[in-house]
């Protein structure tokens, strides 16, 4: 008999199998990082160099000072307000629709047959592969230029993300209180309102805003493609080489999306 | 009904309907300035003009445009799309470990009896605020700012999403390092281990299957992001998509939708498959 202290420590044969196949799982993805930087015809001396890092300083230097003349600072919070707009009408519009897709997306319970759950999903997939900025340059053609296409894009795509995730909750959610309710003989609808949602809300709710949050990001370079909000301004003066104002709209988009980042916080906050 | 008779009979109308109604009308008040500032016209779409040239444009997206030129161009661009996300992730990897680790509270010495001595309290804390700015920038800004640095092409790609993606990998991960059980880590810094060997003893195994499936989640959202940053000319899917659209060419634009959706889709699948082999 050995002693405790000398017993030779054996990995098991299921831990060995597991490490194996992480270490073969970590081999692929180095293979295709390596793969990455050596297909792409990457500028490191473009970017690397002394000129280069100086003509970087020089190209940040020229953001500042920030440009401040009250007329621009006018132009740049109307952005600011247009861009708060459409992320946030974006975001409603897409928790109603989400909500309105989420029903059909979900088995409400254990003997519902659910037909509609897999055609439903798979539009709200495609809805959500689709990223806002290609659904706005897709909506600008019928839509037109300016932030209502933007704002249409955003519904999209946060249907289909929101659609996804509420879809999830709803299933998630307990059963019993339904089933209480559906043993009364009481119908879907009244099932849904007073015994799924009451449980889901502040999930749905905290989903929503963590989306708003993720959609003001979003809106605030809709304008890229000409979708409206301060994007516009950004691109606009960025062609012009209007550095100084060029930064002092990046200052308003950071400033935004801290804003609401904090907003959504405490709104988060008093909900959980 | 077979209740006590005493019972009076239940209210048939919702008790709350007074400040739900109330409330509804509130929102209906507050939505009106945020129609107004989107200019939310859905009936520009019933114009006969924008229905003509809308019918006209999804129209010419059958047949799909398949000749053989056409597609190996997709492939191609497919994988620059790929390869610029997997890029960008690994580089910001590379930024945000080190000041994940850096603005780790857990992995304080000082805070072990007390408070944090004043000057690596300022230092996470700066850290921080280097992360949050990193992130609260669009990533497709920062490629419009390194396309004017770099010029056209997969560089200026490849470090706005290293950039952007340090900023969120940077700030997630130190959260979750901070979120879990402080104990081993502590025990370990306090029996005069070093913030690494804490880190990589204690921190490590008990958040690593949260990191690594957040951190594929997130490449999975840098593909995503990678095909918008070719339309502010950072290469990838993006880059033709954007050319194709501007000309009108439906097939064309089908097409390489199709392509991206079935990419985002194989994206989805993977990073699940990944996230369930590491759990």
């Amino acid at each position: 008999m050995t002693t405790p202290a000398e017993r030779v420590f054996v990995v098991p044969a299921a831990q060995r199998a597991t490490r194996l196949r992480v270490a073969l799982l970590l081999l692929a993805l180095l293979a295709l990082v390596v793969a990455s930087f050596l297909t792409l015809d990457l500028q490191w001396r473009a970017f690397a160099s002394v000129e280069a890092l100086q003509a970087m300083a020089r190209f940040i230097g020229e953001f500042f000072p920030l440009y401040t003349s009250t007329g621009f600072l006018l132009r740049v919070a109307q952005g600011a307000w247009e861009t708060l707009a459409m992320s946030a009408l974006g975001t409603l519009l897409a928790a109603v629709l989400g909500l309105l897709l989420a029903l059909p997306a979900s088995r409400m319970h254990a003997s519902d047959p659910a037909r509609a759950r897999a055609p439903t999903r798979l539009v709200l997939n495609l809805l959500r592969s689709i990223p806002e900025l290609v659904w706005a340059s897709l909506l600008l053609i019928s839509a037109g230029l300016g932030p209502f296409a933007g704002t249409l894009a955003l519904t999209l795509h946060t249907t289909g993300v929101l659609g996804r995730l509420f879809a999830e909750a709803i299933e998630n959610a307990p059963l019993g209180p339904g089933d209480a309710l559906r043993a009364q003989g009481v119908g879907k609808s009244r099932v849904f309102a007073w015994a799924a949602l009451p449980q889901v809300l502040p999930q749905l709710l905290s989903y929503t805003l963590y989306r708003w949050e993720m959609n003001i990001r979003a809106a605030a370079v809709m304008g890229v493609v000409g979708a409206g909000g301060l994007g516009q301004l950004l691109m606009f003066h960025m062609s012009l080489f209007h550095m100084d104002k060029t930064a002092t709209i990046l200052a308003a988009m950071i400033a935004l999306v801290l804003l609401v980042d904090a907003l959504s916080y405490v709104l988060r906050r008093r909900l959980g | 009904m077979t209740g006590p008779a005493a019972a009076p009979p239940p209210a048939l109308r919702d008790p709350a309907w007074l400040p739900r109604l109330g409330w509804s009308i509130v929102a209906l008040v507050l939505l009106w300035p945020l129609l107004q500032a989107t200019e939310f016209r859905p009936w520009v779409f019933l114009q006969p003009d924008n229905l003509r040239v809308s019918a006209h444009f999804v129209g010419s997206f059958v047949p799909l445009a398949t000749d053989a030129e056409f597609l190996a161009l997709v492939a191609r661009e497919t994988w620059r799309t790929v390869a610029i996300a997997t890029a960008g992730m690994a580089l910001a990897l590379l930024l945000a470990v080190p000041m994940a680790l850096a603005a780790t509270r857990v992995l304080s010495v000082s805070a072990l009896s007390g408070r944090m001595a004043r000057a690596p309290f300022w230092l996470r804390q700066m850290l921080r605020w280097v992360l949050i700015v990193l992130r609260s920038v669009p990533e497709l800004v920062w490629a419009l700012v390194f396309v004017r640095v770099v010029g056209l092409g997969p560089t200026a790609g490849v470090l706005a999403i290293a950039l952007t993606y340090a900023g969120m990998l940077g700030k997630v991960y130190a959260e979750i390092l901070e979120s879990g059980d402080p104990h081993p880590a502590q025990t370990l810094l306090r029996n005069g281990g070093s913030r690494l060997q804490a880190f990589f003893y204690a921190l490590l195994p008990g958040n690593a299957g949260e990191l690594t499936s957040y951190t594929v989640y997130r490449w999975e959202c840098a593909i995503r992001s990678s095909v918008v940053l070719g339309f502010v000319g950072a290469g990838g899917l993006g880059q033709q998509l954007i050319v194709s659209l501007r000309m009108f060419e439906g097939g064309e634009v089908a097409t390489m939708l199709l392509v991206f959706v079935l990419l985002v889709a194989l994206a989805d699948r993977v990073s699940a498959a990944l996230r369930r082999a590491i759990a």
